[in-house]
């Protein structure tokens, strides 16, 4: 229900602005995402390195790295998720209010990158938390994590507020909470959250 | 070492259980207060639990916690063949990815008794004090954010740190993960320009150490923070096998260039900063007078450099396999000494593949220095000893 673009320009000609709530909610909410500070392995040196002067996630409105996932809009999981500390990532996301997101950086957070074959590394963290946007790389560029935040930005602008594509915190009976793995006697159980992660079929 | 007279004097002086410096005194009156900081904590560098017992804000017991970055790096290599775990070595210490290549290489190299030639020598040493440098800056500027200064000299550092990578990545392909030596020698020839290039920084690098030091040496929060905590007796640093700046802020003589002289250490004139005081302040200082020693070894490695080839003509590339044996090489990285101990049975796997690593060693003795310290100050400690999580769980 977007206001007719000539209307618009010829309104605002005369000192009118109009938009809609949803332009409004979704501007407001991409343009002042609060990171998460949490950093796993390598790439979280390359994720710091894109708040330094440099690269300049500011510019973004994303400088505001928050301890606290109270507090914290975006998770950014830079680095390897090993079995030990994937109970804590899913809680950590538990933890995060609504609207949040997720981006998996680096070839670790996305599949397990070169560990992948180790008796220890998750194989991605997306088989147990939704994830938003997958950067590849070991590590990623700073570029291509500020392409990953825009790549976000432009996911957030296309969000509706009603109707069956709605987000989840605007959906009340989309799900909240993501069940935390535990240690189970050979690997994290469960293996996967079928919810967020359909195991893939396999055909022989 | 000769420092057994000065342990046995320390002790006598300080009048604590020999050996191990915990204070006597740390009988709680009432209930202890257990914190758990970690494994999401901002100051743990990464993924890693301290349990901290608190008397009122005094702690009384810490107990680190590891495993949370264990990415069985050693298993992996016994799995695949000597080169193919090159890449994996930049991983251990990310930050200095190019001082785990030689290591490993020079183990290699030790192991097969390779040669190396003069030109890749001098871009090796080239190479390690500019990681060095890279290290030292981020270290110190992290050590400051915990002090709670968030960003500012951080990003004087990482300042640098982008000069420097840039330098990386036209030479290596990679900024972070270079993968750059080889058994024998290095992977690509350095160009005129980049030399050139890295001419320019280096004489750039000064001017920044000058800066980095008027601007925290002598701030008074710093010091009034970091001076006379943390304090690390030189014979417990000796006793738990402590390496690198953090021992020699103890006052330990104890630089691997200098004792092993691997490489062509021999060639370059550069003093070794020791600390007096054994305290939080020292390590900051030992590390920005390295980093000046590291700038004035690049001028000489840069003012020397022979041309020649990269790889040694003889180097084995295809079909390498050690004969049965076993070798240790060790190199003085930025945090201290990193080995690797490689056992050979003939076959183009290593048989065992182990990692010293020094991020664990210089962590194990993380309780004694903070038993007796405030909580606040835990967090500066442990960004003293400057680790890296990779290296510490790998």
């Amino acid at each position: 229900m977007a206001v007719d673009e000539k209307l618009k320009i010829e309104l605002g000609k005369q000192g009118v602005f109009v938009t809609t709530l949803q332009e409004l909610y979704n501007w407001g909410r991409r343009s002042s995402i609060w990171p998460m500070q949490f950093g796993l392995a390598c790439c979280a040196i390359e994720m710091i390195a894109t708040t330094m002067a440099r690269y300049d996630m500011a510019r973004f409105g994303a400088e505001v790295f928050r301890p606290s996932p109270r507090q914290a809009d975006l998770m950014i999981v830079s680095g390897t998720v090993t079995k030990k500390m994937a109970p804590q990532v899913v809680r950590l996301y538990n933890q995060m209010a609504e609207p949040k997101y997720v981006i998996a950086m680096g070839a670790c957070a996305i599949s397990g990158g070169p560990f992948k074959q180790g008796y220890n590394v998750l194989k991605g963290i997306d088989r147990y938390i939704p994830v938003d946007v997958h950067i590849p790389g070991c590590p990623p560029r700073p570029e291509a994590l500020l392409h990953a935040f825009i790549t976000l930005q432009k996911k957030i602008d296309e969000q509706h507020l009603t109707g069956e594509e709605r987000p989840p915190h605007l959906d009340g009976g989309a799900q909240g909470e993501f069940p935390v793995p535990e240690y189970g006697e050979h690997d994290l159980e469960p293996p996967s959250n079928p919810g967020v992660w359909p195991v893939p079929i396999t055909i022989r | 070492m000769s420092n057994v007279g000065l342990q046995a004097e320390a002790t006598a002086a300080s009048g604590r259980e020999e050996g191990w410096n915990r204070p006597r005194t740390l009988t709680p009156e009432g209930e202890l207060l257990e914190v758990a900081m970690g494994p999401h904590h901002p100051s743990t560098h990464g993924v890693f639990r301290m349990d901290v017992a608190l008397d009122g804000e005094r702690v009384i017991r810490l107990k680190p916690v590891f495993g949370y970055l264990h990415r069985n790096h050693e298993k992996l290599a016994e799995g695949m063949a000597y080169l193919a775990s090159m890449p994996f070595t930049d991983r251990l210490d990310y930050i200095c990815s190019l001082t785990n290549n030689w290591a490993y290489a020079l183990a290699v190299e030790k192991l097969v008794g390779q040669e190396v030639p003069e030109r890749a020598q001098y871009l090796r040493v080239i190479l390690a004090e500019l990681t060095r440098i890279v290290n030292h800056a981020s270290s110190v500027g992290f050590l400051i954010q915990e002090m709670g200064a968030s960003g500012t000299p951080l990003m004087y550092a990482f300042r640098e740190r982008e000069k420097i990578l840039d330098l990386f990545e036209s030479l290596t392909g990679a900024r972070m993960m270079c993968n750059y030596m080889r058994f024998g020698g290095c992977r690509v020839d350095a160009s005129a320009a980049w030399l050139d290039a890295t001419r320019k920084v280096v004489a750039g690098l000064p001017r920044f150490a000058d800066e980095f030091e008027n601007l925290l040496c002598t701030n008074e929060i710093l010091m009034a923070r970091c001076q006379g905590i943390g304090i690390l007796r030189p014979e417990l640093a000796v006793n738990a096998g402590v390496t690198g700046p953090l021992l020699r802020a103890s006052g330990v003589n104890y630089d691997i260039r200098k004792v092993d002289r691997y490489g062509i250490y021999d060639r370059f004139r550069f003093r070794v900063p020791l600390g007096d005081h054994w305290d939080v302040y020292d390590r900051f200082m030992v590390r920005l007078l390295e980093l000046r020693e590291s700038i004035g070894i690049l001028e000489q490695a840069l003012k020397e450099i022979p041309a020649g080839p990269i790889m040694d003509a003889k180097a084995k590339l295809r079909g390498f396999r050690p004969k049965a044996g076993e070798a240790y090489g060790r190199i003085e990285a930025p945090k201290g000494e990193l080995g690797f101990y490689l056992i050979s049975d003939g076959g183009p796997n290593p048989y065992r593949y182990r990692v010293r690593p020094p991020s664990l060693i210089n962590l194990t003795i993380l309780e004694d220095m903070c038993l007796g310290e405030h909580l606040a100050d835990v967090v500066l400690i442990f960004g003293s000893v400057d680790i890296v999580l990779g290296e510490v769980d790998r």
